[in-house]
């Protein structure tokens, strides 16, 4: 820390002492010095501290009652005990109270496992309750479209409607009634309709805000978790994928201060979800006799090798290919001579965070217009041709709108990516690639940040990352190395693009860093 | 004179004189009987000035606290950066209370004065008397006050031709009893609901509109124009040195003369229930009294032979509070009793809090079980620990205020509750 002393302040808690910026909260100051005080209301993201759910109630020397950490401004010579009898007695007290009325459904409930009020019983270890009344029994409630609202699970810590208020900048959740008939509740004659309301399911410390697209789909436990990099638009926010048996049934938004803070957007959520369907690629074919065969990667390759055309040819990429993908097509085009190259790109509305403006579901429904720019492809609203023979490389984009007679004037179409469209049957080969979440990669996002994503899906049959079949086939016609692995490919496209000079994939990390995209604004580094 | 009741230890000369009195809600009248000379006086002195004399009289909140009123003023910025407000506290809603509901009643212009005078000494421009919702035809009563003092220029631009300028707004409540706490009062007047905040800030830096703002009681905003006009010293001829100066009371339950009685503070609480109100009807005994609404500590019979004041009622472990003693004779069954206040405070509370969102509940269904035969004795060993769980670990004091009867209860009167739990384990 290179503040000037005034500017911060040292105490002690738990024994442990720790210096921090004055202003600092208490709840903050024990983070530093590796303590959690339990809680429930607080939520970094969410502005307003109402202080209310008492769970994260500490003693402080000198003061004759215990004091909620999370509102209370760590001071000079603080003697903080998170662990003193009366703190304990209080969280105790706090579960003993939030579990009376509460079904303790854990069984049947899909926050089972990731729950806070579950952790901190179970810390508690009150196995017995001494309430002999009957339960109060509120039911549950379709709060939006697609979630729902277990209010016997609730436990009022109000960070929905918190959320909803503060962040999402729109008063569309109240808590409706008191005491403890309280629950909560859409606003009279507002729906909850927010592009941004999800996170009320992402903020809930239990598991009262269920999607019912998750509902009883997975146990926290049976999940399958890698983070990843959300496709859904050129924003690029940090997320981690929940896979079960191999398919996505949940996305959650992951912590990143310079692109999407803890949040994400609906589109995105319900939008990655779908990539499930369709019907995949899952080996190489190549047209013999007019006829498309299954071969091997080796016969496919080595005819590949042997049969691509060079001098004259179009290419059309995907912008939701990652960087290293991009970066091989563009080489394997150098290599035969052909320049540019197009993307489409859906476009659609807009919708931005209030509390967090650089959070925005943007116009580019992709996540990697930027990076396929950089290699020097440029959009476009048509799909290639006529031609008069020459190659034809399409690689990513499922010409799902393509007629069905595409790519017969070509004099050679070779088609790489995840989904088999009709189009995509008139290739000469047909090369199986993975999806992003099958494979690591990076994205360009519409700021020029460049950002890792990790395998989260076991790919089908032997469908491999598009830069890594790209790599070996250019290596086997003469050019550059075959890579097996993402960092490699990388490090290659590093290479070939200027814009890249000086990143490395250890360094990018899981929080991406800044390309030198011109004209892109270089967001600020924190 | 006393409404509906007099008795010869009331001092009747300061709040209570025109009770009864429907011509003293008329401005004419009550300018002929020597209203807004408070006012008028306070014009020709500093804000500081004010808040001393106030602060002299020892003159304490009467919403319950009892904080010092002149006190209270100081903490208010000595330097205005934006707009202060002034509230008036008309949310009486503590059980057994209805003092400032005479007041509204019978002498808004005293309120009207006592509020301009204090915003003039907190430098206010604006004062919100927030009348609970339930006292609408108290508030109409005020509200044609209101009027009356726009029009003849007491309230307004240019305040009897002094230059200095303060409006008055009456808003009526919505019906929550913790919209009498003052940060709950405020969230309620600035359309929240009716939910307390965790202080700092407190209101004096952070409270209307996120601006400066003192909330007072009606009753010690009435005390304030005769404290002007008299001076400190005349205020403090009644009442002891901690506790000076005259009490509304509002003394309810099994009594001969319920009713309100100003009182000087530091008569004995046994001749208050005794000798002003006639002690109990039929003959009949005190089994216990609830001194100061229905938030504080039982006394028991033997318990009564305490001076009224804030300390006196304090040693006697209970509270003065808003001076509401509701008395319950000895065929009163104290658990139903306490039963019933329990079910007012688990009803009333916000729900914020989890001790006092579940606790007071729980308290309430635990006493219902026990009135109804089916308690045990473990119930009352429950009953003891959520005592402490609900003493001060909330954000206000509702929790707290189940606590003081319920413990006085368990403590004086066990075996009620053993009775009817009849030795079940």
């Amino acid at each position: 820390m290179n503040q000037p002393a005034s500017e911060t302040i040292r105490l002690t808690i738990d024994g442990v002492e720790v210096t921090v910026p004055r202003g600092t909260t208490v709840l903050k100051a024990a983070e530093r010095a590796g303590i959690v005080v339990p809680h429930y209301c607080y939520h970094p993201g969410i502005p307003s501290r109402p202080a209310q759910c008492r769970m994260c109630l500490v003693e402080i020397e000198g003061q004759p009652k215990l004091q909620p950490s999370c509102v209370m401004t760590a001071g000079e010579g603080m003697n903080v005990i998170t662990q003193s009898e009366a703190a304990k007695e209080a969280r105790r007290s706090v579960i003993e109270f939030l579990l009376l009325n509460h079904p303790v459904d854990c069984p049947i409930c899909d926050a089972a496992g990731q729950c806070m009020l579950q952790d901190y019983a179970y810390e508690t270890g009150q196995l017995e309750s001494r309430f002999r009344e009957a339960k109060l029994v509120l039911g549950r409630d379709r709060i939006a479209d697609d979630i729902l609202y277990f209010a016997d699970r609730c436990i009022l810590c109000t960070r929905c409607v918190r959320f909803m208020r503060d962040v999402a900048g729109e008063e569309s959740l109240i808590v409706a009634q008191r005491g403890h008939k309280a629950y909560i509740d859409t606003f009279p004659g507002k729906d909850l309709d927010h592009e941004f309301r999800g996170n009320i399911v992402d903020v809930c410390p239990v598991g009262a805000l269920v999607h019912e697209d998750f509902l009883f789909k997975a146990r926290a436990w049976d999940m399958d978790t890698a983070p990843s990099i959300c496709p859904g638009c050129s924003n690029g926010c940090n997320i981690e994928i929940g896979a079960k048996e191999n398919q996505i049934v949940r996305l959650k938004p992951r912590y990143n201060a310079d692109v999407n803070a803890y949040w994400m957007c609906d589109y995105g959520r319900k939008h990655l979800v779908m990539s499930n369907r369709g019907a995949r690629i899952d080996l190489p074919l190549v047209r013999r006799n007019g006829e498309l065969e299954a071969v091997h990667w080796g016969e496919a390759l080595d005819w590949l090798a042997d049969s691509l055309p060079s001098g004259d040819g179009v290419a059309l990429i995907s912008p939701f290919e990652s960087t290293e993908t991009i970066a091989a097509v563009r080489a394997l085009l150098d290599s035969v001579g052909i320049s540019g190259g197009t993307y489409r790109l859906e476009r659609g509305g807009e919708a931005q965070l209030e509390g967090f403006p650089k959070l925005k579901l943007r116009a580019e429904r992709a996540p990697n217009a930027a990076g396929a720019e950089l290699f020097g492809f440029s959009e476009t609203a048509a799909l290639p041709g006529p031609m008069t023979g020459g190659l034809l490389l399409v690689a990513g984009d499922r010409l799902a709108d393509a007629p069905s007679d595409f790519g017969a004037d070509a004099g050679f179409f070779l088609y790489i990516g995840s989904h088999l469209s009709d189009a995509a049957r008139n290739a000469d080969a047909i090369l199986p690639a993975t999806t992003f979440a099958e494979m690591e990669g990076t994205f360009i996002n519409h700021a020029g940040r460049i950002q890792r994503f990790q395998q989260a899906l076991v790919p089908p049959g032997v469908a491999r990352p598009a830069w890594m079949i790209l790599r070996r086939l250019l290596a086997m016609r003469g050019v550059g190395q075959a890579v097996l692995e993402a960092k490699d490919a990388f490090a290659m496209a590093v290479e070939e693009a200027a814009e890249l000079t000086g990143l490395e994939w250890a360094a990018i990390g899981l929080r991406g860093a800044d390309a030198k995209l011109d004209g892109a604004p270089a967001p600020a580094a924190g | 004179m006393g409404f509906p009741h007099s008795h010869d230890l009331e001092v009747g000369t300061i709040l209570s004189r025109h009770f009864g009195d429907p011509k003293a809600r008329e401005l004419e009248t009550w300018l002929g009987y020597g209203g807004y000379e408070g006012l008028k006086q306070a014009i020709g002195m500093e804000p500081g000035e004010i808040t001393t004399v106030v602060k002299d009289s020892g003159l304490r909140g009467r919403g319950g606290a009892g904080f010092p009123t002149g006190l209270k003023w100081t903490f208010m910025p000595q330097e205005k950066k934006g707009p202060h407000f002034l509230c008036c506290n008309a949310d009486e809603s503590e059980p057994g209370a209805f003092k400032d509901r005479e007041i509204l009643r019978w002498v808004p212009h005293l309120l009207i004065e006592g509020c301009l005078i204090a915003a003039r000494a907190i430098r206010a421009e604006h004062v919100y008397i927030y009348v609970r919702g339930e006292y609408f035809p108290f508030t109409s009563i005020l509200n044609d006050a209101v009027v009356e003092a726009y029009e003849a220029g007491y309230i307004g631009k240019n305040i009897l031709g002094s230059g200095w300028d303060c409006d008055l707004t009456v808003h009526i409540g919505a019906g929550a009893y913790i919209a009498g706490e003052e940060t709950g009062l405020m969230s309620s007047l600035t359309g929240g609901r009716a939910e307390p905040k965790i202080k700092p800030p407190f209101p004096a830096q952070s409270g209307v509109f996120g601006m400066p703002t003192t909330v007072n009681n009606v009753e010690t905003l009435a005390a304030v124009p005769m404290i002007v006009v008299n001076g400190s010293d005349w205020y403090r001829q009644w009442g002891t040195e901690k506790s000076p100066g005259t009490k509304l009371w509002c003394c309810s339950g099994h009594l001969v003369r319920p009713g309100n009685y100003e009182l000087e503070l530091g008569v004995p609480l046994k001749d208050v229930i005794y000798e002003v109100c006639g002690g109990v009807p039929d003959g009949k005994k005190v089994k216990a009294v609830i001194p100061g609404g229905s938030s504080t500590a039982m006394l028991t019979a033997d318990e009564l032979d305490v001076p009224s004041t804030y300390e006196g009622l304090q040693e006697a472990g209970s509270s003065l509070g808003t001076a509401s003693p509701i008395v319950l004779n000895e065929d009163t069954n104290i658990v139903s009793a306490m039963r019933r206040i329990a079910d007012f405070y688990a009803h009333e509370s916000c729900g914020q809090c989890v001790q006092c969102r579940e606790g007071t509940s729980w308290v309430a269904q635990i006493l219902k079980r026990i009135e109804a035969g089916d308690g045990r004795l473990s119930d009352l060993d429950t009953l003891y620990d959520l005592c402490e769980q609900l003493t001060g670990r909330t954000i206000c004091v509702l929790a707290d205020s189940v606590v003081f009867p319920l413990r006085s209860s368990l403590d004086k009167f066990r075996n009620e509750y053993e009775a009817l739990i009849g030795g079940r384990a």
